[in-house]
């Protein structure tokens, strides 16, 4: 059994002749330790598609399934236990509560936790420094650069060490330099054996993972294995597909 | 990391808004304070003023005749036995539960003399006691030595006597040592002087036609108190001044609803605040929440951030609302009573009193929000930014 499993997801917004049709019914499995990318033009709903993977959006139709565990049969408290436990989220415009520190942010996912507070605490430097932020985590998200921040969302996703991270465009505003530096923390990440579901728009990005999926209007339309990493490849486009 | 140090971080970050959560509560509570603490302040000033009015309790001989007295009129030619009270039997009244709150006794001897061949009535009392009991005597001359008297206004009209002149009374010489102004009661028709004097004259050693007794009675309703002298003096009549003690009761149940109203609006006034400051900040923390959620924050944890968050801010409006109001009671007195003897006191009772109130109205105007919270999608929430 695959460790997610995604059959006929459906998800609609409005009803009637409003209804639009975001994800129009999508399967698909995913192995535990894949890295795989959702690509598609703006509006093609992979955004839609990574929420309901990320058990933040009740799909209209269809069944997800992480690990067995049937996620949307779960009530309210316990998805919310379920994405503790099993997710980590970075968003591609890093989502930084801006009035707590560095590490007090990377510390949110243990908040409710029955863990000491000095445990915590260790725990988020530990995460700081697994993404190369040793020595900044007392400063506040505002007085950090754009590369810097997201190297802490990815700090907080991966602070409790949850078996899939779901990465929303991760490097969408980023240069290329500090792109590059991102897709290789997760990349690495993967390496450790984390499953990372990456949304992005970047060929450069999406040659990191080792599987594609292509949406277009609400529908899966490629799914195909990637030869990853292709920065140094000029054939970029040509190798994903 | 804890819930509560996400409230605090929010908290000071978000100090205007922090701050106008903390002025709606802080003038609800502080007026409410000092609203309810001048209330209290004028009520003793009330009652210490009220007492100054003169007796409120009467000690009269139990009798089976009916007075034939009324308004002042007495009917003619009917004549009714007078008993009198023994002047030894007062000091029982000295051993009941609240004599504390005696603030003075007045034993009277009453009979009739006869003055320049005109019959008038002698009332002998305790000057010192009077001065207590009736302080709006007005005395144009001195206050009696022993074998001296005061006149009554009418008294003195009719007798044709004013200060200085000497007069006999059952073969004793009295002198009018002083003639007092009009009252509009029935000391005008007297002719004081010292009870022992009187006692002597009328033949009445060691007996009292009456006692008048003035009571403080803050703690003790009048009622228990004429049931303890009636207990300490069983063969006398002890009866309350009733009008005097109703107008008291009503004065005071009127400031006391009053204050109890206007703290009610303000309490109102407050709680709105609350609401409106909260259900914008919750709105303007979408996106936070939104984070939250997705971290896998449960809907309990995100009710008891914004909880927290009001809690605190309810708590330091308490204090610093019970502080303000006790401040400006203080400040506010001498303007309202017009006394400089009453004096606003610390009361942790109504300190806790005042935080509590506080808090609970923080809470309370919260929930809705702290709901309204819960409820916040993490998706809409996330795609918002």
């Amino acid at each position: 059994m695959s460790y997610i499993q995604a059959e006929n997801l459906v998800k609609q917004y409005g009803k009637g002749d409003a209804a639009v049709m975001a994800v129009g019914g999508m399967s698909f499995d995913i192995e535990m330790g894949e890295f795989v990318t959702v690509m598609g033009e703006s509006g093609s709903g992979k955004s839609t598609l990574l929420s309901m993977m990320g058990a933040l959006n009740t799909p209209t139709a269809g069944n997800y399934r992480v690990d067995g565990l049937e996620v949307y049969a779960l009530g309210q408290d316990r998805r919310a236990d379920f994405r503790r436990e099993f997710l980590g989220f970075v968003f591609q415009s890093f989502h930084l509560v801006p009035y707590l520190t560095l590490v007090e942010n990377v510390m949110l996912p243990l908040v409710t936790m029955k863990t000491s507070g000095s445990k915590k605490r260790d725990m988020a430097e530990d995460a700081l420094s697994r993404v190369g932020l040793n020595g900044k985590s007392h400063r506040l998200p505002g007085q950090t650069s754009g590369g810097e921040q997201e190297r802490v969302a990815i700090a907080r996703a991966i602070v409790n060490e949850p078996p899939i991270l779901f990465a929303d465009e991760p490097s969408g505003n980023l240069d290329s330099k500090t792109s590059r530096e991102v897709m290789d923390l997760i990349r690495s990440l993967n390496d450790d054996g984390m499953t990372i579901v990456m949304v992005t728009h970047s060929p450069e990005c999406a040659g990191y993972a080792h599987r594609m999926l292509r949406m277009s209007d609400g529908l899966l339309v490629d799914d195909v294995l990637v030869d990853g990493p292709v920065f140094s490849r000029p054939d970029a486009e040509e190798a994903i597909h | 990391m804890t819930l509560k140090d996400i409230a605090l971080r929010n908290i000071r970050r978000r100090k205007a808004k922090a701050g106008f959560v903390v002025a709606g509560l802080l003038i609800a509570v502080s007026t409410a304070v000092a609203l309810l603490g001048l209330i209290e302040a004028m009520n003793r000033d009330i009652q210490q003023k009220l007492e100054e009015y003169g007796a409120n309790i009467l000690i009269l001989p139990r009798t089976e005749n009916l007075s034939l007295t009324y308004g002042g009129l007495s009917l003619g030619g009917v004549s009714f036995e007078m008993q009198e009270i023994q002047q030894a039997a007062l000091g029982q009244v000295n051993s009941i539960e609240n004599a504390a709150n005696i603030a003075a006794m007045g034993p009277t001897v009453l009979g009739a003399v006869e003055v320049n061949h005109r019959k008038v009535l002698l009332a002998g009392v305790d000057f010192r006691a009077v001065k207590i009991l009736k302080p709006w005597w007005k005395v144009g001359g001195a206050v009696p030595g022993e074998y001296d008297v005061l006149l009554g206004a009418e008294a003195a009209r009719i007798l044709n006597l004013e200060a200085g002149d000497y007069f006999k009374v059952n073969g004793s010489k009295l002198q009018v040592s002083g003639v007092l102004a009009p009252t509009g009661s029935q000391d005008d028709q007297l002719v004081f002087t010292h009870l022992g004097t009187a006692q002597s004259l009328l033949n009445k050693e060691g007996r009292v036609s009456m006692v008048e007794v003035a009571a403080l009675c803050n703690a003790c309703p009048i009622e228990a108190m004429v049931s303890q002298i009636s207990g300490a003096l069983p063969s006398t009549k002890v009866m309350a001044i009733q009008q005097v003690v109703q107008n008291r009761m009503e004065t005071l149940a009127h400031f006391r609803k009053f204050s109890y109203g206007v703290s009610v609006v303000l309490v109102l006034v407050g709680c709105l605040v609350v609401l409106v400051t909260m259900m914008g900040s919750v709105r303007e923390r979408t996106a936070e929440i939104g984070i939250f959620r997705a971290m896998g924050f449960r809907r309990s944890h995100v009710i008891q951030i914004v909880f927290l968050e009001a809690g605190i801010l309810s708590a330091m409006a308490g204090i610093m609302g019970y502080l303000t109001g006790f401040a400006a009671t203080q400040a506010a007195l001498p303007f309202f009573t017009g006394s400089q003897g009453i004096a606003v006191v610390f009361d942790p009772v109504t300190a806790a009193g005042a935080i509590t109130v506080a808090v609970s109205m923080g809470l309370a105007s919260s929930v809705y929000p702290a709901l309204l919270a819960a409820r916040i999608d993490p998706t809409d929430a996330l795609r918002a930014l």
